[in-house]
């Protein structure tokens, strides 16, 4: 680890996107030969490594419905629902967005920005939950260390059983 | 889904879910339900006949039957199946009424004393018509039954374009030695005709099934099982079939359960597509209703080694 070395040159820098750590995420849904299907819902949040919610990155549900109707699947987000999701006042700005289809979603989330910005080094896991309407659901997690401003990480994957094909992370 | 309240008629409606019609939000709710009577519209709303087990024995052998039209398979979360099209077969090919219903807010049961020995088919069959016409150049929706439709939908009704579902929702039961006459086809639309029998199916064994359409065989045709306990599992296990030429098809058990088989005519959107960043499976907009679909839905239990 270039700690020390990436610290001092990260002081002078701090606006360069370059040197900052940002997390990068690919979340890949797969493509299912199911009877039904209907797109996931998907939310993506960060925890502490005891478990407990950190922030919400995104939360991806049926927007288009009349009257917020989308908004009655979320709680099918279990994990999700009952640690915190509840309690969220849909939409949030920069958070909540429309459902996605199969395929690799690129999500990167920069450490100039809430949640990152004011995030302690420590460990932590990130956890991305898939709910399908007459599908089934799935949690990942991936842990990873986080040290504000310093060392790039080799990408991490986590395979799903069925509902996600994959998580990725890393830090660049 | 737009769907004008106004066209929402009691004669369609259980009574027990009237008195929610003042709510928007369950206004939605009925209208779903409604629409999975149709499964063939790829709502996510499944219907089910849940036996309390598929095999009974004793003296006094009894069974009862869950019904639901439900968003988790299985679970009681929604309502019940409405019991006009219900239909009881008993071993000799006599037709049989329950002993006793129950018909409550999320479901709908039936207890079925059975006094023969042998298999027993419990089956809710029906018609349902969805339409859109023009009336006076206002568009308008229906969904309901086909009297109901008759009676509603006004003869000048312009740009009527209409879709019959024949749906059935069925399961098997047996008590003491299996047999075979509730297992003869109908020749009515869509229908699985057992070649292993229904309740002697076990994890780890082969099971075949006929699948025909007005007492031809599907062939080609694409049907699905889904086991049980999602809702613990987290993962569907969908299994997808296809049945062959003579409208066959066979699989191993990979597990023990409760299974949900079921098969549409004409087929939705083949699952692979619409996964991409557009539109659903039949969620697409203007595509032509075909003038009549099938549906079928059977609950097996497998049972273990």
């Amino acid at each position: 680890m270039k700690l020390h070395h990436s610290i001092a040159l990260s002081i002078p820098l701090l606006s360069t996107p370059a040197i900052a750590a940002d997390l990068s995420v690919t979340v890949t849904l797969p493509q299912l030969e199911v009877a039904a299907y209907h797109r996931p819902y998907v939310a993506l949040w960060l925890e502490g490594a005891d478990q407990t919610v950190i922030a919400n990155l995104q939360v991806w549900y049926d927007l288009k419905k009349r009257d917020n109707g989308g908004a009655k699947w979320l709680s099918d987000m279990r994990q999700w629902w009952r640690k915190g999701g509840r309690d969220l006042q849909l939409p949030v700005d920069g958070i909540t967005g429309a459902t996605r289809g199969a395929g690799a979603h690129v999500l990167d989330f920069s450490s100039a920005k809430a949640p990152l910005d004011k995030l302690p080094a420590g460990e932590y896991q990130l956890v991305v939950e898939a709910a399908r309407e007459a599908g089934g659901r799935e949690v990942v997690r991936v842990p990873f260390n986080w040290s504000p401003g310093a060392s790039q990480s080799e990408p991490v994957t986590v395979n799903g059983k069925e509902e996600i094909a994959s998580v990725s992370l890393q830090i660049k | 889904m737009a769907l004008n309240p106004s066209t929402l008629k009691p004669s369609i409606l259980k009574p027990s879910a009237l008195k929610y019609r003042k709510s928007l939000f369950c206004k939605s709710i009925v209208a779903l339900a409604l629409a999975s009577l149709m499964p063939a519209a790829a709502h996510a709303h499944r219907p089910w006949l849940l036996p309390s087990s598929s095999n009974v024995d004793g003296k006094d052998p009894w069974v009862t039957i869950d019904t639901g039209i439900s968003e988790n398979l299985f679970d009681v979360d929604n309502t019940g199946m409405k019991l006009d099209g219900l239909v009881i077969t008993g071993p000799d090919g006599a037709t049989l009424q329950p002993d006793a219903t129950f018909v409550g807010h999320q479901r709908t049961s039936i207890d079925l004393k059975l006094a023969k020995p042998g298999t027993y088919k419990i089956s809710i069959a029906g018609e349902s018509v969805m339409a859109s016409y023009k009336l006076n150049g206002e568009p308008k929706r229906f969904r309901g039954t086909t009297e109901a439709f008759a009676k509603e939908v006004p003869a000048d009704a312009q740009e009527l374009q209409k879709s019959i579902t024949f749906s059935r929702n069925e399961t098997f039961v047996t008590t003491g030695e299996p047999n075979t006459t509730v297992l003869k086809p109908s020749n009515i639309g869509l229908e699985m005709i057992p070649i292993t029998h229904p309740t002697q199916l076990f994890a780890g064994e082969k099971a075949s099934f006929r699948f025909l359409i007005d007492g031809k065989p599907a062939a080609k045709l694409g049907l699905s099982l889904i086991p049980g306990g999602v809702r613990y599992r987290g993962v569907l296990n969908e299994i997808r079939l296809v049945t062959h030429d003579k409208g066959e098809a066979s699989l191993i058990w990979p597990a023990a359960g409760m299974y949900w088989m079921t098969a549409a005519w004409p087929e939705r959107t083949p699952g692979m597509e619409g996964q991409g960043p557009g539109q659903g499976p039949g969620e697409g907009k203007g595509q032509a209703q075909p003038a009549r679909r099938l549906a079928y839905s059977a609950t097996l239990e497998v049972l273990p080694q």
